[in-house]
């Protein structure tokens, strides 16, 4: 079962004593550096019943691998077994928790009681979490999820910071609400488009992002009018934009949290959960770290706690939508969607990774991961806050051959670094 | 075979009813948008009580649509609605969230639950968690093809309700995604509606041919399919199959389409079970629909015959 029922915080936390950061994992790689930058528990796909078909999605072995990682940080590994099954679905469900159970996996996250009752007889010691593609709003339903002897439950985007409270103040359950990160802009799982548009089920991992493509707005033309306005052949309607109007859209801006720390504190979330298992390594490190910061900041003293410019930078170097609250405070409004043509690339690339660094001389053995050369400004960061900016000295291959630029990728380069770094410091350069 | 499904039909009010009841709807749905989702009309108690008068009268059912995603502030209101819902004599209602199902069990047990969870109602296991929760019936996604309900059919221990005609929801958000839009642009909704009645759509850019109907309500924002579906043709299938209710969408329609709609079913319905050894599918039932079709919506299978992939 979850965390223990802990004593009250500030008069308001009723569950975990400080809320688990649980971060997307979409591989291995992407899972080690989840934890190593301070995620408390990470969540990834398996091979089946996830709802990231198109994701690396990890095997058995790679989820032992990583489960070994996790532990040795104290971190859990939860898998998503999210997608509403069909018939034919329903075989080979409990083989492959029995399998997850057998990799260490904690938990996994579900939606469809034909996946919870079979966890739930066949392998008691994997806790099951309520995924949010059940629509949770209410304490009635969380409270029936509890009675069904589910530890956690994953609440619906829609709900805000007061309901959340007060679904705290009935039921004593864990609460886990995604705080960063792109959302359906649908109630979780009530979205078809995807079926409709390319026969792709989005309730199982099917989903290509309809809600985010550009539409056309009309009205249908009054039939007695005698020359209905036509647009295209074969449909008449009036339309209700201009040509140099933005298309319709349904895509939501991101959410992030940061700025509300204390409240989601208070409010008495105990799972912080980031999106973005087909996110990069970069974005992921990046994200978790500063919530990880800003988390800890505020646990050490509430009474001080501010919160820290960098920390918005820092989140805005690996953002590529426009951020938002979401539903925590209000339902959101026009200022809330994109219409604009989409997704920016992040100002930032990720540049190279850390894999050595020698004290005496000062070199850094780096691992390329995009294009650099010498003369180029880039800042290293790092978990527990490491961070400086330097210029790009002179660059080498192992084999101490100097290079005009570092050009292959996963080629390892030797440069000088201004200060100490470590394996898993990565190394960023603004995108020109 | 002994048993005759019913012929469901949602409607807006007592007019409705009556129209749908005499085209040959066995079943009604009806409700309270606040409570209920995706309605034709929103009826108050008054309303219901004397559309299940009309009904019982004709001996037929009345249900009442609860499946909308119920929020902390309707949890207050919900105990005493059931118990009015009770006390008027509705014989089911519709039910997505389990806090309905608990008000449901301890105010007025003796209302049957339907279990409606639009597009995630998908699979026989799942059905019947919820019969062992109280639910008497499954409303099947209608994302289902033929084969996946023909062959979950003998594994329900609940009943099974198909949708066999009409429009499906294909996206619901309680995001104002119209009046957002509007405010982008500088467009000025004024007074004008946003509601069912404006006959406002979507066209997406590759698909010009397709009408996506949008709305806004109290609920939020629905889109709707571009095509009706309409399994008139190879009703027998699902006859055969033994399914419990057979629903024609009423929404987005005029009384009219729907009455001619419901009265086809209802006389292939009644030819199939008068002889279903020598039952024979007739043209003029389809041309009869096609008559009345709006000829920018498609009449297809809807997922019926469609290879999903994922």
């Amino acid at each position: 079962m979850g965390a223990m029922v802990q004593p009250l915080y500030k008069g308001k936390r009723s569950r975990l004593d400080k809320p688990e950061l649980l971060a997307p994992a979409g591989n291995l790689e992407k899972l080690k550096f989840a934890v190593r930058y301070g995620a408390d528990a990470v969540y990834i796909g398996g091979q089946k019943y996830g709802l990231r078909s198109n994701a690396d999605n990890f095997t058995f072995e790679e989820m032992k691998e990583g489960v070994e990682f996790a532990a040795k940080y104290g971190a859990k590994v939860f898998v998503a077994a999210n997608i509403y099954a069909h018939n034919e679905d329903i075989e080979g469900i409990e083989e492959y928790l029995r399998n997850l159970h057998a990799a260490g996996i904690a938990a996994i996250i579900a939606a469809d009681p034909a996946i919870i009752e079979v966890a739930q007889r066949a392998v008691p010691e994997l806790e099951v979490h309520l995924s949010t593609q059940q629509s949770t709003l209410n304490w009635q339903a969380v409270q029936f999820w509890k009675e069904e002897g589910l530890p956690r439950v994953v609440l619906g985007r829609e709900t805000s910071l007061q309901e959340i409270a007060e679904i705290k103040k009935h039921v004593d359950i864990e609460i886990e609400a995604f705080i960063h990160g792109a959302m359906c802009s649908s109630f979780s799982g009530r979205c078809v488009l995807s079926n409709h548009f390319t026969d792709r089920d989005s309730n199982r991992g099917g989903c290509c992002q309809s809600c985010r493509w550009k539409y056309d707005l009309f009205e249908e033309a009054p039939e007695e009018s005698s020359a209905p306005a036509s647009f295209k052949p074969g449909i008449t309607g009036i339309p209700l934009f201009q040509k140099q109007d933005h298309a319709f859209s349904m895509g939501s801006k991101d959410l992030c949290m940061l700025e509300h720390i204390p409240d989601l504190i208070e409010a008495g979330i105990d799972s912080f959960k980031i999106e973005g298992r087909m996110k990069s390594v970069h974005y992921v490190a990046t994200v978790v770290n500063v919530y990880r910061q800003a988390i800890d900041a505020y646990m050490a003293d509430p009474d001080h706690y501010v919160l820290k410019p960098e920390w918005v930078d820092e989140l805005n170097k690996a953002a590529n939508r426009p951020l938002n609250t979401g539903f925590f405070y209000d339902t959101p409004d026009h200022e809330d969607h994109i219409y604009e043509p989409e997704e920016k690339a992040a100002p930032y690339d990720f540049a190279g990774l850390v894999k050595d660094y020698q004290v005496d001389t000062g070199m850094a053995m780096i691992q390329q991961r995009n294009y650099f050369k010498p003369g180029d400004e880039i800042e290293f960061f790092g978990p527990e806050g490491t961070f400086f900016k330097q210029t790009v000295g002179v660059i080498q291959d192992e084999h101490g051959l100097e290079l005009d630029a570092a050009r292959h990728p996963l080629q390892h380069i030797m440069m000088k670094v201004d200060q100490a770094v470590k394996p898993y410091d990565m190394m960023r350069i603004q995108r020109k | 075979m002994t048993h005759t499904p019913e012929l469901l039909a949602p409607a807006g009010s007592l007019e409705e009813a009556q129209a749908y009841l005499k085209a040959g709807a066995n079943a009604l749905l009806v409700g309270e948008d606040r409570y209920g989702m995706r309605l034709p009309g929103s009826m108050n108690l008054d309303h219901i009580a004397q559309t299940v008068e009309l009904a019982h009268r004709q001996g037929a059912k009345l249900y009442v649509s609860l499946n909308n995603l119920m929020t902390n502030e309707l949890l207050e209101e919900l105990p005493h609605y059931v118990k009015q819902l009770g006390r008027i004599g509705v014989d089911a209602v519709e039910f997505n969230d389990p806090s309905v199902l608990k008000a449901v069990k301890t105010c007025a047990p003796d209302i049957r639950l339907h279990w409606n969870a639009e597009m995630t109602s998908t699979n026989f296991s799942t059905s019947n968690y919820w019969g062992r929760k109280g639910a008497a019936r499954v409303i099947l996604a209608r994302e289902l093809n033929m084969d996946e309900i023909t062959e979950m059919k003998p594994s329900l221990q609940i009943e099974a309700q198909v949708q066999v005609h009409g429009m499906t929801n294909i996206y619901h958000s309680k995001r104002q995604l119209v009046k957002s839009y509007m405010a982008h642009q500088g467009r000025p909704v004024d007074g004008d509606s946003l509601g069912k009645e404006r006959g406002l759509f979507l066209v997406e850019a590759e698909r010009a041919e397709e009408k996506f109907p949008i709305y806004e309500d109290i609920n939020g924002t629905h889109i709707m399919s571009s095509d009706d579906i309409c399994i008139l043709e190879d009703l027998h299938v699902l006859l055969e199959a033994g399914l419990d209710s057979l629903k024609v969408e009423t929404l987005l329609k005029s009384v009219s389409y729907n009455e001619v709609v419901l009265h086809t079913f209802r006389q292939a319905i009644d030819t199939y079970y008068t002889d279903p050894e020598h039952y024979e599918f007739q043209e003029a039932w389809m041309e009869r629909i096609r008559s009345v079709q709006d000829p920018e919506r498609e009449l297809s299978f809807g997922f019926f015959y469609k290879e999903q992939v994922y």
